[in-house]
């Protein structure tokens, strides 16, 4: 007990009196904090809970687009030309990584990543965002999935995906048909968002770039669907909350004849050129070949930079689509349609003959035009003219007509002229006129010029599909054709099938006679005495061919043509069309052989291959390369 | 028997207290079971193996006479001071901050230790005034309070700090610091608000920028604010129940088992459980507050008020940041966040109240 000693010692009882105030003060000051926090826990759980659940929604649901399969290409009898498989794939994330190239020389540990694989990433890394998710190994085995999943926490930004991949199980037969898919890239975006197919393709990382694959990558791709999914902050799913399920692509139904394709590619061997078959009653394109081709499967997953180099800088010209992009001049093979204007026309009688000297001049011109035969053949009427493909009677019949004349009847056979094939790229040929030169060139027509247009030169192109095309219009009777590709389309959950109407041009009146003229010379190609014979002989049906040759570099007067002289890419290009059976004609076919010297050597028997095939199932035997020199 | 066993063992345990904290930690245990994935419960194990040793702590102090206490007092402070600058000195630097100190056989985070010698020693200094309290005493104190607060704020820790200020200040308040200085020196502060900013770490300032705009920076400084803030709104007013907060078990909170499980705490349990969480501490610190006002000495009023309040503080802006209305520094939630180092000074310091209510009748001076 201490004892009051004045006023140094404390008050005890002022300083407890204090205490308790300040006490009682800090009390309030408790309930006065604490009643803050309640305040603050009632705006945000009470009067903005609903706003608050949004977000947390938002956080935690991720609507994920569900890619819809791709339908299938089909040819004429079902087989299969582009299908499905699904396989996982490494993808990685470039802006998630930190170190690119470090962790890519540490995946080397897991699997194996070969210098393809790299290029051909780094390729996609250079056309992509960096936030995209990019495939840096495709087709993984599942001991490689395997071997990921465990080392995976090393590698944040890759992860494995199961995805449906592309495959065109025949390889390079029929490879400009169908064309092939490719990374949408940013072209693709702008004309998928002029479109407005902007939603569905949400999730979508491939779109058809050419052939079938591009020109019906509407029907192809389907509708996709969505899937509302719980993820986690790192994105991962969780689970699926609801899913409304994709519609597939519609499966294709091409025209296309496989086997026949097959049979057509292989009889090119090693040639350069192109075929196309049609079936002249509805002008169904049964097999479509543009040679060399190229591996569709080499663009599915993105294809590296030196596969593309190679098929892009080939003199060869892998890409280049020669059945729809080639514009040759025609040669030879518009003899009979020229045939068949001169008796329209009335310019010319079955009966007429004329003596070829093996040249043609013109009064006023010193140029004379040469016969491909230097002695002449002798007198020759009509049919004759196209048996032994006689020059000199075409430069004549050309100036007779002339070009306007020759322009509007090649032109209602679809000269010069885009077909309106069913896929994209077609070239239109060129079926030449006064006017039109004088638009191009600003230049008045010269007489000269008409005249070798009579024998398919000069200024005159057409297509190998263009010559294919005015071939079956030739042996339907004259009801124009247009080619196409498609030939039915299936739904791919109902199965239900419609089938594409055949699109026939208005018939062009033309007399039997006349038909039945050029349609028997056209038989005497083939025959003993033509200049196909090779390709008629033996035959158990009858083929009405026209061979041809077109020139690629100029002769001078007196040169002799010598194949065995010149350069390769300087020999001729040969030519033929044909049709047969020709009184009831079910293929009608063109085909260029690109510095194949003559129409009737290399040709006419690739024509004979595939209409052996056709007709009758015969399969040609296994060759050896025949060198295109003998 | 076994009753005078256990009469002997609560002797000195504040049944109230022990009752209230009892629910908390009990509450603490579920929330850190869910906050971890539910799936284990290995960190619910883990704490209470903190819990454990705290509630030993806890008792062991409670048995301990005031008076020991504070004879205590200064050498735990001097310990304390002496630590934090060996901390300034060869601390271990973890995470951008130096706050651990390797002893040799332990390795220590001296700024805890603060947490109690502080109020222990000021109230202790304030104690032994006998003349009655001048400025003078005042200005000492001043000076004791903030050379620790100080060393420990450049650790950096601004939590620990605030904390460690706040127990020394609340001393220095309930002894009666006139209001004109408090006035003064609320003023001198405000003035003093600029020189503090530019002492202030990047990290710490990118905090304060982000607390008032925490949209500045979603994904960076700001996104833990917003995603707590979501949490806790989303909730609504009964919670999405145990174990199905969608922002806690899918990742969306960050630090959510520590600094920030107050945000899954809310949106389980909704403001129902955010009233009943604030309830039990309102509880203990009215206790406390109880305990401080019929204390006997001047040194136990003024430890057990300041401990009381401390107490509060540490509650008030561990949700006061998890709900965006106080910048993020790093203060647990008190006996409900994961983590032995706080609890254990928290239980202390309740060791320290439960002492001196139990010791009162004794110590009539």
């Amino acid at each position: 007990m201490s004892i009051a000693f004045g006023q140094t010692l404390r008050d005890q009882q002022r300083e407890l009196t204090v205490f308790r105030s300040r006490l009682f003060l800090a009390g309030l000051g408790m309930l006065v904090g604490f009643g803050l926090l309640l305040a603050r826990f009632t705006w945000l759980q009470v009067f903005q809970q609903e706003y608050y659940h949004t977000l947390a929604e938002a956080n935690r649901i991720s609507v994920v687009p569900v890619v819809p399969n791709r339908g299938l290409i089909l040819d004429r009898n079902g087989q299969v030309l582009a299908a499905n498989y699904s396989a996982y794939t490494l993808e990685v994330t470039p802006s998630k990584v930190a170190d690119l190239e470090r962790a890519i020389d540490d995946l080397e540990t897991v699997m194996e990543v070969s210098p393809r694989d790299r290029r051909r990433f780094k390729k996609l890394q250079e056309e992509s965002k960096n936030f995209e998710s990019l495939p840096i190994r495709t087709r993984l085995t599942e001991e490689e999935v395997a071997r990921f999943a465990v080392n995976r926490f090393r590698f944040p930004g890759f992860e494995i995906k199961a995805r449906l991949f592309r495959s065109y199980p025949q390889g390079e037969i029929a490879s400009h048909a169908i064309g092939y898919i490719g990374r949408i890239n940013d072209a693709d975006v702008k004309r998928i968002e002029a479109a407005g197919f902007t939603t569905n393709y949400k999730g979508t990382d491939h779109i058809g770039k050419l052939g079938i694959e591009g020109a019906y990558e509407r029907e192809l791709h389907g509708a996709t669907g969505s899937e509302r999914v719980e993820v986690d902050a790192g994105g991962r799913a969780i689970r699926s909350l609801s899913r409304s399920e994709p519609a597939s692509g519609n499966n294709l139904v091409v025209t296309l004849d496989l086997e026949l394709q097959k049979v057509a590619e292989a009889a090119f061997q090693d040639y350069r050129g192109a075929l196309v078959a049609l079936d002249p009653k509805t002008g169904d394109v049964l097999a479509l070949v543009s040679k060399p081709g190229f591996d569709p499967n080499l663009f599915v997953d993105g294809i590296d930079p030196q596969n593309w180099d190679t098929l892009n800088n080939s003199p060869a010209r892998p890409l280049n689509n020669r059945a729809l992009r080639g514009q040759y001049p025609p040669g030879s093979t518009i003899k009979p349609f020229m045939a068949l204007a001169a008796l329209e026309y009335k310019k010319r009688t079955p009966e007429f003959t004329i003596s070829d000297p093996g040249f043609f001049s013109l009064a006023g011109v010193t140029h004379r035009w040469r016969d491909w035969k230097k002695e002449g053949h002798g007198s020759v009427n009509l049919h004759r003219s196209l048996v032994i493909s006689c020059d000199t009677y075409y430069y004549q019949l050309a100036v007779d007509l002339g070009v306007d004349a020759i322009h509007d009847y090649l032109s209602r056979f679809g000269l010069g002229e885009r077909t309106g094939i069913d896929i994209e790229g077609e070239l239109p040929g060129l079926a030449p006129s006064q006017s039109w030169k004088w638009n191009r060139f600003k230049q008045k027509w010269y007489a000269g010029d008409t005249v070798s247009i009579g024998i398919g030169q000069g200024y005159m192109l057409a297509t190998p599909l263009q010559l294919a095309a005015m071939t079956a219009t030739l042996a339907n009777g004259g009801t124009p054709v247009h080619p196409r590709l498609l030939k039915a389309v299936q739904n791919a959950r109902t199965l239900e099938v419609t089938s594409v109407d055949s699109a026939l041009g208005e018939k062009i009146a033309i007399k039997p006679e006349h038909l039945e003229l050029v349609r028997s010379a056209m038989v005497g190609v083939t025959s003993a005495g033509g200049t196909a014979v090779k390709a008629g002989a033996g035959a158990s049906y009858t083929i009405a061919g026209k061979t041809g040759t077109a020139q690629v570099v100029g002769m001078k007067q007196d040169q002799k043509y010598d194949a065995s002289k010149l350069r390769e890419e300087h020999r001729d290009h040969a030519l033929f069309i044909a049709f047969a059976p020709a009184d009831d004609p079910r293929l009608a076919m063109a085909l260029l052989v690109e510095n194949g010297g003559s129409g009737s050597g290399t040709a006419a028997p690739i024509a004979r291959e595939v209409f052996d095939f056709f007709l009758l199932g015969k399969r040609p035997a296994v060759k050896q390369a025949l060198d295109p020199d003998t | 028997m076994i009753g005078r066993a256990f009469d002997l063992f609560s002797r000195r345990l504040d049944g109230p207290l022990m009752a209230t904290l009892a629910l908390i930690v009990a509450l603490g245990a579920t929330v850190i079971y869910s906050a971890t994935g539910g799936a284990s419960v290995g960190r619910v194990l883990d704490q209470m193996r903190n819990l454990a040793i705290a509630f030993a702590a806890l008792w062991l102090l409670a048995q301990v006479h005031p008076q020991v206490l504070m004879r205590l007092a200064l050498p735990l402070y001097a310990t304390g001071v002496a630590l934090l600058v060996g901390v300034a000195l060869f601390g271990d630097v973890r995470n951008g901050a130096r706050r651990w100190l390797n002893l040799g056989f332990a390795t220590v985070q001296p700024s805890e230790i603060m947490k109690i010698a502080m109020p222990l020693m000021l109230a202790w200094y304030f104690h032994r005034q006998e003349q009655g309290l001048r400025w003078k005493d005042y200005f000492v104190a001043g000076l004791l309070l903030a050379i620790p607060a100080a060393l420990i704020a450049r650790q950096p820790d601004l939590g620990t700090a605030i904390l460690v200020f706040a127990s020394g200040f609340f001393v220095i308040f309930l002894a009666g610091l006139s209001w004109k200085i408090l006035g003064t020196l609320a003023v001198a502060g405000g003035a003093s608000l600029p020189f503090l900013w530019g002492m202030l770490h990047d990290y710490q300032r990118q905090r304060i920028w982000t607390l008032l705009d925490p949209m500045q920076d979603p994904l960076g400084a700001g996104y833990h604010i917003i995603q707590s803030t979501i949490a806790i709104g989303s909730g609504g007013i009964l919670g999405k129940g145990w174990l199905n907060g969608t922002q806690a078990q899918l990742d969306f909170l960050p630090e959510r088992h520590t600094d920030f499980i107050f945000a899954v705490f809310g949106e389980e349990f909704g403001l129902v459980g955010n009233v009943l969480l604030v309830l039990l501490y309102v509880l203990l610190i009215g206790r406390g507050l109880m305990i401080a006002a019929n204390a006997s000495t001047v040194f136990a009023r003024l430890t057990a008020g300041a401990i009381t309040l401390t107490f509060f503080t540490y509650a008030f802006v561990n949700m006061g940041m998890v709900t965006g209305i106080l910048p993020v520094v790093g203060v647990p939630l008190p006996m409900i966040s994961y983590g032995g180092t706080a609890l254990l000074s928290i239980l202390a310091g309740f060791g320290i109240l439960m002492s001196i209510s139990t010791h009162k009748q004794l110590v009539q001076s």
